[in-house]
């Protein structure tokens, strides 16, 4: 039975991107039956071409995604590197991971409400300077993208982080710094002559996830990317919610071209791989020490905090917005507040929740089984072949939603399996499951084997190792994962929308639905509520074990982070 | 042995089952309904839901749906959800998918809140259910002769395929405590901007506001404007177009931020205008300004204008799917959408504030005073101060401007 749910699992995953691929591929090459056309051709790709701006529309997906990426993980790996170990890293560590739960969109417009010449940065500036409009210049919507990469960046730290964080205690990282310390080296370049070459490929995954992500992002890119031309997902998404329905062409060989984007992205991000480390082979042995480093720690500790800063200030603002009476400019706060527009929500709010956990619960349930069926039939197996095989689990995080999303929707119309809740749960746990993996594969392989082997020779069958053993030792790890399995469903907005012919409505689909309306007091009620969830799920991962082991020290001590 | 796997396997599998079958799939078939034996319709359409795909940028308005809904479950047993969505063009494309898929009956989408190249473009495609929308007993009341756009959407006829639900007409706005003298065509627009860089922009085409923005200057300086009543293709497009992008010539540069960057829909620049980074803007009804200042987001100070040659005005309305699921429940909603009193309700600013598509020489006599005793609003417009309502151009015009537009002026980088 067990050693079947791996494929099973596989199936799970890449079936819904191959069919939705399908889906995208054949319009992108003329065929679309229900416009009667059936012959294939290449003019969708010639009207794609004649598209003004498409250059600086791959150019801001490319390129973007590209920095963003680069910042983000130099950020975290020049924290951890010169931090590690110290009161700091810990504190960093409490602040980071409830960032990890404030959804996307939600980061992303607490930053806008921030930094924009209307924002409240600007705010503290005009009423110093005396100025009476906001200056005229695009901090948001800049030409370059620097909000987006700034948008993009703020949010990924944290889930780095969080992803160095449970790979640090496989690389023996203490002792480490112990010996590289003892032979005289800085802090910083310890870390990275040492310790680096251990983490990174445990952290690789993650990262090309955020490059695959940063690189084909839509809401954030709405929020804070410029659109002389946009980047091209969000054109995409344009171009598909055209009333021209010929464009549903453009649009899918423009999706593929999204996907291009990503391989050549990985591609790009690959080969600096291989030349940073072909390079840093010859730094790491040439003996420098670089023992001076204070500055570069206080660099480095600063853009953490920075980091951190903006996303919890922009929530601090979102919270002023949601209760707002009229808030004009320069003011720094509004004249009146009033609770009218969450009364008014009351209802919808709490429909809205449910309808997520309706979703979100069963799709967490199933992906943690799935994951820990996978990862046990692993350990008992002993097969290593089965390792390379399941990185395939990882595919829908690197392949672009909005390449394959509107194809797996026609894929499920004709199963006669849309607007089901199992068809939308089907279309969560394609996000989800990748996800728990990601955060539940390394707490599992770095279980000592020991306590099981020791467990086996006093007789215990396999199974009772799993349920009495390893399971209750993992216990934080799975509520983690699960957490984190909880913030992707609940994220979620194009599969719940399209899988679900809007038949549920989540906190995310309301959420959206009432940000094109454009007041930031409804941005800022359902901004948070987003955040509701998540956070909820991420405190409880903390608590359960703390009251389970309150008595068992040790168990503490097995199930920290 | 491994009993304790085998149970967590078929939990997986009951987790599953559960969820298949906690809610059904799809309806069944729905035959379409004998729309002119109205009892045999409200017959059909008992216990139906009909799942209203509807835009949900604006709580009043779900408000709204969400009031008329109840009222449709209480009289004929007709369940309503809004399905809320963030561009009308997803229905469209939901509706399209189905179609794709096979799927032609059972369909998604019930009814669609619609107008303009939406509906052209559904029309084309054969995605509509009907004729069915004149034969409804409040059609009895609409004012096809005072308001022809009722029966003409963007000059294509509706043919019975939607019914008309609300009234609009573009109105400018500003606010009184910081302006005196406001422009009132697009010529002084222009002079006015010269003076005062940067202080106005439109969204971004092709957003509808910002498309709208640029049909009106069109409309203003085209020498023949009938011409533009007309598709496009069979016109001398470029010579009609051509004034227009004279004009942009001038205007773009002076816009808000240069006219590199614009803000994405008509809420986004009323935004622009409560931030004190544009003193003008403009929106689709009147009612809607008074609104805004109602939910704190504009200041009381602001108040609506139209320009002295008249603005572009139209019908927005309801449409059936060819495939939809409840197509009679659709059809008794959208009646009671036209009925008196679900559009006093509408016309009123504390509900709503958007105008009633009916005559009111055709309502009875206390519905008459009804409608003629509703407090409008402090930033809403009279009827009386409305000026001339310009027709909306066929819509190959908005498809053309809007892809010109976006070579010429979409791409500054």
């Amino acid at each position: 039975m067990l050693r079947f749910v791996p494929i099973l699992t596989l199936v799970l995953m890449i079936g819904p991107v191959s069919a939705g691929l399908i889906g995208t591929i054949l319009p992108a090459f003329g065929i679309l039956p229900a416009l009667g056309r059936t012959t294939p051709s290449l003019d969708p790709w010639q009207a794609l071409f004649a598209q003004p701006g498409l250059g600086t529309s791959i150019r801001l997906s490319f390129v973007n995604g590209l920095i963003a990426t680069a910042i983000s993980v130099a950020i975290v790996m020049l924290f951890c590197s010169a931090w590690q170990g110290t009161r700091i890293f810990h504190a960093m560590q409490r602040v980071l991971s409830p960032i990890l739960s404030v959804p996307h969109a939600t980061a992303a417009f607490g930053l806008a409400f921030l930094i924009a010449p209307s924002g409240w940065i600007v705010r503290v500036v005009a009423q110093v300077a005396g100025w009476e409009r906001p200056p005229d210049i695009a901090i948001i919507h800049d030409p370059w993208g620097m909000a987006l990469i700034a948008g993009l960046v703020a949010k990924e730290i944290p889930f780095l982080f969080l992803m160095t964080l449970s790979a640090l205690p496989q690389a023996d990282t203490d002792r480490t710094a112990q010996v590289t310390a003892t032979l005289g080296y800085g802090r910083i370049t310890g870390w990275f002559k040492a310790t680096l070459p251990r983490i990174y490929p445990q952290i690789r995954l993650p990262v090309l996830a955020v490059l695959a992500y940063s690189t084909s992002v839509v809401d954030v890119a709405i929020i804070l990317a410029p659109t002389t031309p946009a980047p091209l997902a969000v054109r995409i998404l344009g171009w598909l919610s055209d009333p021209d329905l010929g464009l549903r062409f453009m649009a899918s060989s423009a999706a593929v071209l999204q996907l291009l984007i990503v391989i050549a992205a990985m591609a790009v991000w690959i080969a600096g791989e291989r030349i940073i480390s072909a390079l840093g082979r010859y730094w790491a042995e040439d003996g420098h020490r670089f023992k001076k480093d204070v500055a570069l720690r206080g660099l480095a500790a600063t853009m953490a905090l920075v980091a951190a800063g903006a996303v919890v200030l922009g929530l601090i603002v979102l919270l002023v917005w949601s209760v707002a009476g009229f808030w004009a400019f320069p003011d720094l706060l509004p004249r009146g507040f009033s609770l009218r527009l969450w009364a008014r929500e009351l209802d919808a709010i709490g429909s809205s929740l449910t309808t997520t956990l309706l979703i979100g619960i069963p799709a967490v349930l199933v992906a943690v089984m799935l994951v820990l069926a996978c990862l046990e039939n692993e350990v008992r197996t002993g097969k290593a072949a089965g390792r390379q095989a399941m990185l395939l689990i990882y595919l829908p995080l690197l392949v672009p939603q909005i390449s394959f999303m509107f194809g797996l929707q026609v894929f499920f119309t004709l199963l006669g399996l849309e607007r089901t809740l199992l068809s939308v749960v089907l279309g969560h746990l394609v996000f989800v499951a990748p996800y728990v993996f990601l955060s539940l594969s390394e707490p599992f392989h770095a279980l000592d084997p020991r306590y099981g082997q020791t467990a086996l020779c006093l007789g215990a069958s396999p199974a009772r190792v799993f349920w009495q053993v390893r399971l209750p030792l993992l216990t934080r790890a799975v509520l983690t994962a699960a957490a984190v399995g909880l913030a992707v469903t609940v994220g979620q907005y194009l599969p719940t929308l399209l899988i679900g012919a809007g038949r549920f409505a989540t906190v995310t689909t309301e959420a959206v639905a009432l940000a094109s309306g454009g007041d930031r007091r409804m941005i800022g009620i359902y901004g948070l509520l987003q955040m509701v969830l998540p956070f909820a799920g991420f405190a409880l991962a903390l608590l359960i074990p703390a009251v389970l082991f309150r008595h068992r020290r040790g168990m503490g001590a097995q199930n920290k982070g | 042995m491994r009993s304790g796997l085998r149970a967590f396997v078929s939990a997986l599998g009951i987790a599953t089952g559960v969820a298949a079958t906690s809610l059904s799939g799809p309806a069944m078939a729905d035959p379409a309904p004998d729309v002119g034996n109205w009892q045999s319709v409200l017959d059909q359409a008992r216990g139906q839901t009909v799942y209203w795909h509807a835009w949900g940028g604006e709580p009043r308005i779900n408000d709204y749906i969400a009031w008329a809904g109840e009222q449709v479950r209480e009289r004929y047993g007709v369940e309503v959800v809004q399905v809320k969505l963030t561009d009308t063009a997803d229905a469209v494309t939901r509706v399209l998918s189905e179609k794709t898929a096979g799927v032609d009956d059972g369909g998604a989408v019930d009814m669609i809140w619609i107008n303009g190249e939406n509906f052209a473009a559904m029309k084309r495609n054969e995605l509509l259910f009907g004729p069915w929308a004149e034969q409804t007993p409040n059609f009895a009341y609409v004012d096809v002769e005072g308001k022809p756009t009722v029966v003409n959407d963007f000059t294509v006829p509706t043919d019975g395929l939607e019914a008309p639900w609300g009234m609009a007409q573009v109105s400018f706005y500003y606010d009184t405590a910081k302006l005196d003298n406001v422009p009132k065509s697009a010529q002084q627009l222009l002079e006015w901007l010269v003076k005062h860089p940067g202080r106005f922009t439109y969204p971004q085409p092709p957003n509808y506001m910002g498309s709208t923005f640029l049909k009106q200057i069109l409309t203003e300086l085209v020498a023949d404007p009938s011409v533009l009543q007309q598709p496009a293709d069979e016109t001398d497009a470029q010579a009609t177009l051509a004034p227009l992008w004279g004009y942009l010539e001038d205007l773009q540069p002076l816009l808000w931020r240069d006219g590199q960057a614009y803000p994405q829909n008509g809420a986004s620049m009323r935004t622009l205008l409560a931030d004190n980074e544009v003193d003008i803007a403009f929106s689709f009804s009147s009612g809607e300004v008074s609104s805004a200042i109602e939910a704190f987001e504009l200041p009381d100070t602001v108040r609506s204008y139209v320009f002295e040659n008249g603005t572009l005005g139209n019908t927005n309305f309801v449409a059936i799917p060819y495939n939809a699921s409840a197509k009679a429940g659709a059809v008794v909603l959208a009646d009671f959408l036209m009925s008196p009193e679900a559009q006093l309700r509408k016309q009123d600013p504390q509900y709503w504030g958007a105008d009633t598509v009916l005559a009111m020489d055709k309502l009875p006599a206390d519905m008459q005073d009804a409608f003629a005793n509703l407090d409008l609003g402090i930033a809403s417009l009279a009827p009386s101060e409305r000026g001339t309502i310009l027709p909306e151009p066929h819509p190959s015009w908005m498809s053309l401007v809007e892809t010109e537009w976006q070579k010429r002026y979409g791409v500054v980088q």
